[in-house]
């Protein structure tokens, strides 16, 4: 899965903040197609997990009740320019994907 | 007592010694996806699932919750929740009215700032409420949002 991730990291007066989007259709399992009347099976990202120089800083766990192409933004103190910022996530069909960026 | 018994003992000793440290240490590291909370379908009963206890503060001013008061499209829900409480590993996210109350929650290492900033659904008009763990406590707070289109479900 490549792409699906887009990840910005800046820091401001020593707090690094992280903006991040994942392209993801989080079907709550709850839509009917509207071509086939079929239930559009439940498709979420379950966990994301968020790592600076390699340490865990954030775990997401989340339902379907989460928006499609997730949205998050979250920050930290002890971030220097240049640092690693990495996001994984993995979904309820075991697929996963990341990305990371470097602290500006 | 036998060479062997003792060692047994140790050994039973040193496994219980593990098996306290494992509970001892805060989720944060071992975060398992907590399948019985997002079942659930009540605040109560979402705090019992994931924190053991239902016993809430509401804290209106320890806790900022920035949501719309009307939301158009409940599809895409914009919330931002920060705090002033202290020591906050937690934050979580809850919908009174959708299918499943528990919309999502985080874990956050120490030197994180009490602060999230995401998209939720909403099903119907309905309460969301942001519930923060400071110190160990938990502390709430939540707002009304009246939400015209159904982001859950056709």
């Amino acid at each position: 899965m490549e792409n699906t991730i887009k990840i910005r990291a800046t820091l401001e007066n020593g707090v690094t903040t992280v903006k991040l989007q994942i392209l993801h259709p989080m079907d709550t399992g709850l839509f009917r197609d509207a071509k086939t009347g079929n239930v559009i099976p439940a498709y979420f990202i379950k966990e994301l997990r968020c790592e600076h120089n390699g340490k865990l800083v954030l775990e997401a766990l989340w339902s379907i009740a989460i928006s499609k192409n997730p949205y998050l933004s979250f920050s930290f103190e002890g971030g220097a320019a240049g640092d690693t910022v990495k996001v994984s996530w993995t979904d309820n069909k075991e697929i996963s994907g990341s990305g990371e960026t470097q602290i500006s | 007592m036998s060479k062997l018994s003792r060692r047994f003992l140790l050994k039973g000793l040193l496994g219980a010694a593990i098996a306290a440290l494992a509970t001892a240490l805060p989720r944060f590291a071992f975060g398992a996806w907590p399948e019985q909370a997002f079942r659930t379908k009540n605040v109560p009963d979402t705090l019992q699932a994931l924190f053991g206890t239902a016993s809430v503060i509401t804290d209106t001013k320890g806790i900022t919750l920035s949501v719309t008061d009307l939301a158009e499209n409940g599809a895409v829900v914009p919330v931002t929740v920060t705090s002033t409480l202290p020591a906050v590993d937690s934050i979580a996210l809850m919908v009174d009215k959708n299918p499943s109350t528990l919309a999502a929650q985080f874990l956050l290492a120490p030197g994180l700032k009490p602060f999230i900033k995401t998209n939720i659904k909403m099903a119907e008009t309905s309460r969301v409420i942001a519930l923060v763990r400071s110190e160990g406590k938990l502390y709430s707070t939540n707002k009304k949002v009246k939400v015209t289109l159904n982001g859950c479900s056709s």
